[in-house]
């Protein structure tokens, strides 16, 4: 098979040579291309662990991170932040340097504006990079235009950490005793299928605590509870019993800046104190501008062994943005996506075969200060369907709240976070 | 121009899908590799409450792995993830985590606690867990330089009889207390 594949990269190449120089003399060919150069866009959950992967296996191959900030910061934890459990996202924030100084990972700070797949360059605000193969791990991306009038400076959706948690933060400190904080849910898939409970829980303990007699309606597009429901539900009336209102099948279609209100498929209006949209999500940018997204124009579908597209050749999509299967969009997923796709595209560039995937997703919630929830499964390929599936009786969420549970969940952030890190 | 380059595109698209469906079977690093998102890279951990992987006997990952999927060990997420794995996958991973070199936990131990924990390890813990801790006999981790949090639950699990021991542990802890327990992790984590 791997033969067959290199002959024909061969021809290919030969071909891609002579269109060249028949056609357009400025057009780089494909097959000048012999150095092992790995591009990755984004630095999150995803794209920084492929990058480190990558150079642990394969040191000869030359692999460059672009991400536009200097910093990333954790999603996962940062509903504690929001409620008052952490002082700051300090804990939750990394930089790129260990990768840089431990695997010789090339870091760019830059933008990325282009994707060239026939060409095979990555066109930055800091110039062309050039790839044998590239990995997008860019994150979500929000589709505004279904939640007419939104605003995310006055209804932040803090769903990427940082400036937009901060925000909700203030606003929640603001707010008088007595308020209403409304939290909207998208339809699934969205990032992070229990964040938005957890964040129920989280805003439910901060009102508790410091704003007396508030409460927080959480209207969700969603049939009912998406994930980790029963658990949920029992720290909900354990805790915050008449603190919160959830409401299931609430679709927000439309928001009133100034009446500080949302509306509900048009005509249902909700008014609130705080309004936390989080809009429904699709693939992050440069996934739609490199035509990296499938029929649904939402997601990007890959190949469920390598994580390549299965629109663009040599470009590999892992992290929310890709249609994973039964891998849910969490960070969890992205960090074990993002090494199943270093261990092939390491095969691949050796030309040596590629290994079946094993993935894992193991997934915290907390309800309270002291007691967390989880999710964890393990992941294969139904090789029949060529499909990510959950392996039988691996997956399932906690028994009960557990307070040994918000115990590992620390050490969980800690190590997922110095993986990406150093 | 154009046109024949997504036509190229195409083709190679098409190739993409065709070429990867056959696949060697998960490796132990594949396999292995998935775990590091809570328990370090190549199995160091760097979380206080999470055991280090790296450098662990091969026996015991087996035993472990095996006690948890019969739900024998107590557990958390690992009651779910250990069934997702077949005994040879199992195997694959204990010898990818025994292969790996260990590093020694770093949290602060308390020196009075490690001095009378070295009393009661030479008393009773000494015959299985050799050479404070570094060695192993038959189905016995090595502690040393493990987590001390980690231990630490785990001593106190042992101790309630949430985990069980052998008939052989038992009769030996019978008498300690829980600064004894307590003191013997402090003196497995202050090993180097």
């Amino acid at each position: 098979m791997t033969m067959e594949r290199r002959n024909f990269l061969k021809l290919l190449g030969a071909g891609a040579a002579t269109v060249s120089l028949a056609g357009c003399a400025t057009q780089p060919a494909v097959a000048e291309s012999t150095a092992r150069k790995v591009v990755v866009i984004g630095g999150g959950y995803g794209g920084t662990i492929a990058a480190k992967y990558i150079r642990m296996m394969d040191h000869n191959i030359e692999v460059t991170l672009i991400e536009r900030n200097d910093h990333y910061v954790s999603c996962p934890f940062s509903n504690l932040y929001l409620g008052g459990i952490l002082p700051d996202l300090t804990s939750l924030t990394i930089k790129y340097d260990g990768l840089a100084a431990n695997h010789g990972v090339k870091v760019v700070q830059a933008e990325v504006t282009g994707i060239d797949a026939a060409a095979h360059t990555v066109t930055t605000s800091k110039g062309v990079f050039k790839y044998d193969r590239l990995v997008v791990s860019p994150g979500v991306e929000f589709r505004t235009d279904e939640v007419a009038n939104y605003d995310p400076e006055i209804m932040p959706h803090a769903w990427k950490a940082g400036p937009q948690t901060v925000l909700l933060r203030k606003q929640l400190e603001a707010m008088k005793p007595g308020g209403t904080v409304v939290l909207s849910i998208p339809l699934a898939p969205f990032r992070c299928p229990p964040g938005p409970y957890e964040r129920t829980s989280m805003i439910a303990m901060y009102l508790k605590q410091n704003k007396p007699g508030s409460k927080i309606i959480v209207l969700d597009a969603n049939p009912d509870i998406v994930s980790k429901k029963g658990l949920f539900l029992k720290g909900w009336k354990k805790h915050y019993d008449g603190i919160v209102d959830y409401r299931p099948a609430k679709k927000v279609t439309e928001v009133d800046n100034k009446n500080m209100s949302v509306l509900i498929e048009g005509i249902e209006e909700v008014k609130g104190d705080v309004i936390n949209i989080i809009p429904p999500q699709k693939a992050g940018h440069i996934a739609h501008v490199a035509g990296l997204v499938g029929t649904d124009k939402k997601w990007c579908p890959v190949n469920p062994t390598t994580f390549e597209s299965t629109l663009q050749k040599d470009i590999h999509v892992i992290g929310d943005s890709s249609s994973a299967g039964a891998m849910p969009k969490s960070g969890y997923s992205a960090n074990s996506e993002a090494k199943i796709c270093a261990t092939n595209i390491v095969a691949l560039i050796n030309g040596k075969e590629t290994v079946e995937m094993s993935g894992v997703n193991t997934c915290y919630s907390f309800l309270s200060a002291k007691e967390a929830v989880s999710v964890a499964g393990v992941y294969a390929v139904n090789k029949e369907k060529n499909a990510i599936e959950a392996v039988a009786g691996s997956v399932g969420v906690s028994p009960d709240l557990s307070e040994l549970e918000a115990v590992y969940a620390q050490s969980w952030l800690k190590n997922i976070l110095t993986e990406m890190s150093t | 121009m154009r046109i024949k380059w997504g036509g190229l595109a195409l083709a190679l698209a098409a190739m993409a899908v065709s070429t990867t469906v056959h696949a060697a079977p998960p490796s132990a690093a594949m396999l292995a590799n998935a775990c590091g998102g809570c328990h370090g890279t190549n199995g160091v951990s760097a979380g206080l409450s999470m055991p280090s992987l790296a450098g662990q006997s091969k026996v015991f990952f087996i035993d472990a792995m095996k006690k948890f999927k019969s739900g024998e060990r107590p557990a958390t997420v690992m009651g779910r993830l250990s069934k997702g794995y077949t005994d040879d996958q199992i195997v694959l991973m204990a010898d990818f985590f025994a292969a790996q070199k260990s590093q020694n936990q770093t949290a602060a131990v308390d020196a009075a606690l490690v001095a009378k924990g070295k009393t009661v390890y030479a008393n009773t813990c000494k015959r299985c867990h050799m050479e404070n801790g570094r060695e192993f006999e038959e189905d016995t981790p090595i502690v040393a330089g493990q987590w001390l949090k980690y231990l630490q639950i785990q001593m106190s699990e042992f101790q309630s009889g949430k985990r069980k021991m052998s008939e052989k542990k038992a009769e030996k802890v019978k008498s300690l207390t829980s600064e004894d327990w307590d003191a013997v992790a402090h003196f497995y984590a202050s090993q180097k």
